[in-house]
C-alpha cells in the first residue's frame, strides 16, 4: 500500500488516487512530423528506477500533482504541484 | 537427447532411474553466434526452437538473466484461448492455438494442454450484446466459439453464484471448447531440451547490459555479465524489461510495464473443470491438476518493476472471487504473486525488426503472452532468418504506431486493462 501526500490533502492511503502516467511530456507544436507526433502520444521512458509521474486524488480533492517514485521499489522521493519544478535527479 | 516415452520410462524404472540426464546443457557463451536471443522464457526458447528447426539456425545462444521460466513463464495463469476481435489477431492466436495443439508431441515432452474449454459469462444486457457481437466476427474467421445460456453455464461452473440476486448476476455468454490451459513450467522445459537437442545454447545467469554496434549502426556484439558476445543478429524478448534494453540499445518503446498479480488457493477435490472468466469483473479462475485454484483479475495500474503485487488491487481480486464463487470464500490462499507484463497502447504485441539493424524484438504481450508463445517464436524466428515479416506478423510491427495502424484490442476484444 502506497501512501500518498496529497499537496492539497495530506497523506491518504493509494486507492483514493489513480496514476496519469509519464509527466512533463510536451505537446508538440502543430507542425510537427508524424514520428514526433507518434514520440508524443505512444513513447514513453518507462524506466527502471526513479518515474516522474502524474497522480490524481480522485477520491479527494480531484487535483492532478506529480510524483517521482522508484518503479523499483516503489518509494515516493517527492511530490510537487503541477506548477512547479521537477526536483533534481539524485545525485 | 534421450527420448522420451513409455519404453525410456519403464527401461529407467527397471534400471533404478539412474540414466536420466539433464533437459539441456548448462552452456557455455561462445566468443560468436549467428543469433543471440535475450530472454530464455516461453517466447525466447521458442524462437530459438523455430530458429533451429524451421530454418536451420543453430549457432544460437538464448540468455536468461536469471534461470529459465523464473520470470513470467513461471508467474502467469496457464491460460490458453483465441479468442480475440480483429482477422490479425486471431490469425495469431489461431496459430498459437493450433501450434499448442500438438506441441507434446513436437516437443517430445508433455506440456499438459488440457482443452477443458473457456466460459465467459457476461453480466448486464449490454455485456450480452458485446459477447453477440464479438462471437459474431470470431465465427466469421473460423474460432469455435458458440452463445451459451444462463443454464448451460450453471451446468459447467456449478460453483459460479447465478441467481438472480448475486452481486453480479449472469446473463448469458459463450464458450471456446479448444481453449484450455498447459502446464507452463513444462512448456519452457520442454521448449529448452528441444532447442538444446538442436543445438541451441542456452545460458543462465547471463545478464545482458548493453550492445555494441559497428559503425554502421548495425548490432555486431551483446555486453553481458558474463563477456562480451559477438552475434549477427539479436533479439530482445524480455516482455516487462524491454523498454530497459532498448534503452540500452539506444531507442525508446511505446510500452509501459505495470504488475499483473495472479494467485493461487490452497488444494482442493475437482471443483471446476473449465475456465471461467467474468465480464463484468475481469476476474479469471481455473483449478489446476494439483487442485489449486488459480485466478487472477486486474492490473496494478501504475508503472512497476517490483515482481509483487499492491495490497488494493490483490485484496480487489480476492474479494470478487468470493463474491462471485461463494463456496470459494472458505478457501485458503495458499500463494500470491506479480509480473511485471508490457503493456502497449492497443494491447496488441510487436514483433518486428527494431531501428538497430540486425536487432529485433517481441514484446508487448501485455497481461496475455503465455497462451501466444508457440507464435511469438515461430513469427519471431521466421524474421530473424529471413530478414522479413511473416504475413502473420506483418501487421504487429513497430511501425503501426507510426502509421496509425494499431490493431486495438483493448476496444475490440474487451481486453479490460
Amino acid at each position: 500500500m502506497l501512501l500518498i501526500n496529497c499537496p492539497w490533502c495530506g497523506p491518504r492511503g493509494e486507492h483514493e488516487f489513480s496514476c496519469g502516467g509519464e509527466s512533463h511530456i510536451a505537446r508538440p507544436a502543430l507542425a510537427s512530423t508524424d514520428a514526433e507526433w507518434s514520440d508524443y502520444l505512444y513513447f514513453r521512458k518507462n524506466p527502471k528506477g526513479e518515474h516522474l509521474e502524474r497522480w490524481r486524488h480522485d477520491f479527494g480533492c480531484r487535483q492532478w500533482f506529480n510524483v517521482a517514485r522508484d518503479t523499483r521499489t516503489h518509494a515516493i522521493r517527492a511530490v510537487y504541484r503541477m506548477d512547479e519544478q521537477k526536483p533534481e535527479p539524485e545525485r | 537427447m534421450k527420448r522420451y516415452s513409455a519404453w525410456s520410462l519403464f527401461q529407467e524404472g527397471l534400471g533404478g532411474q539412474k540414466g536420466w540426464r539433464p533437459a539441456w546443457r548448462a552452456a557455455a557463451p561462445k566468443a560468436r553466434y549467428d543469433a543471440i536471443i535475450i530472454g530464455g522464457g516461453g517466447h525466447g526458447l521458442a524462437t530459438a526452437y523455430y530458429l533451429a528447426r524451421n530454418h536451420g539456425l543453430t549457432n544460437v545462444a538464448v540468455l536468461e538473466r536469471g534461470w529459465i521460466g523464473g520470470g513470467n513463464s513461471g508467474r502467469n495463469t496457464t491460460i490458453i484461448r483465441s479468442n480475440y476481435y480483429y482477422p490479425q489477431s486471431i490469425a495469431l492466436f489461431e496459430l498459437a492455438l493450433t501450434l499448442y495443439e500438438k506441441l507434446s508431441i513436437d516437443l517430445n515432452f508433455n506440456v499438459m494442454f488440457s482443452q477443458r474449454g473457456l466460459i465467459i459469462a457476461g453480466n448486464s444486457r449490454h455485456d450480452m450484446e458485446t459477447i453477440a457481437r464479438l462471437i459474431g466476427a470470431m465465427r466469421l474467421l473460423g474460432v469455435d466459439v458458440e452463445e451459451i445460456t444462463v443454464d448451460e453455464i450453471k451446468r459447467a461452473v456449478p460453483a459460479l453464484d447465478c441467481s438472480p440476486r448475486a452481486r453480479f448476476p449472469v446473463f448469458g455468454g459463450y464458450r471456446q471448447k479448444r481453449a484450455g490451459t498447459a502446464r507452463h513450467d513444462a512448456v519452457v522445459w520442454g521448449y529448452a531440451r528441444a532447442a538444446d537437442a538442436l543445438g541451441v545454447d542456452i545460458i543462465e545467469n547471463c545478464a545482458v547490459t548493453g550492445f555494441e554496434k559497428s559503425a554502421s549502426g548495425r548490432v555486431q556484439a551483446v555486453e553481458t555479465s558474463r563477456g562480451r558476445i559477438a552475434c549477427d543478429k539479436a533479439a530482445i524478448v524480455v516482455a516487462g524489461h524491454s523498454s530497459v534494453l532498448a534503452e540500452a540499445a539506444g531507442f525508446r518503446l511505446p510500452v509501459t510495464s505495470y504488475a499483473l498479480q495472479a494467485f493461487v488457493t490452497e488444494p482442493v477435490k475437482p471443483v471446476l473443470d473449465v475456465v471461467c472468466w467474468t465480464l463484468a469483473t475481469g476476474v479469471y479462475v481455473s483449478q489446476s491438476d494439483k487442485g489449486g485454484l488459480v485466478f487472477g483479475g486486474g492490473l496494478d495500474l501504475y508503472p512497476s518493476y517490483a515482481q509483487r503485487g499492491n495490497l488494493p488491487i490483490g485484496a480487489s481480486v480476492v474479494g470478487t472471487l468470493a463474491e462471485q464463487f461463494p463456496g470459494f470464500g472458505r478457501i485458503r490462499l495458499l500463494r500470491q504473486w506479480a509480473g511485471i507484463v508490457d503493456v502497449v497502447h492497443d494491447s496488441s504485441p510487436i514483433i518486428d525488426e527494431t531501428p538497430v539493424p540486425g536487432l529485433y524484438m517481441n514484446c508487448g504481450w501485455g497481461t496475455g503472452g503465455f497462451k501466444a508463445i508457440p507464435a511469438g517464436g515461430w513469427l519471431l524466428a521466421h524474421q530473424i532468418a529471413t530478414g522479413k515479416p511473416h504475413d502473420i506478423g506483418a501487421p504487429f510491427s513497430l511501425n503501426r504506431f507510426r502509421t496509425g495502424a494499431l490493431i486495438d484490442e483493448a476496444a475490440g476484444a474487451g481486453i479490460a486493462h
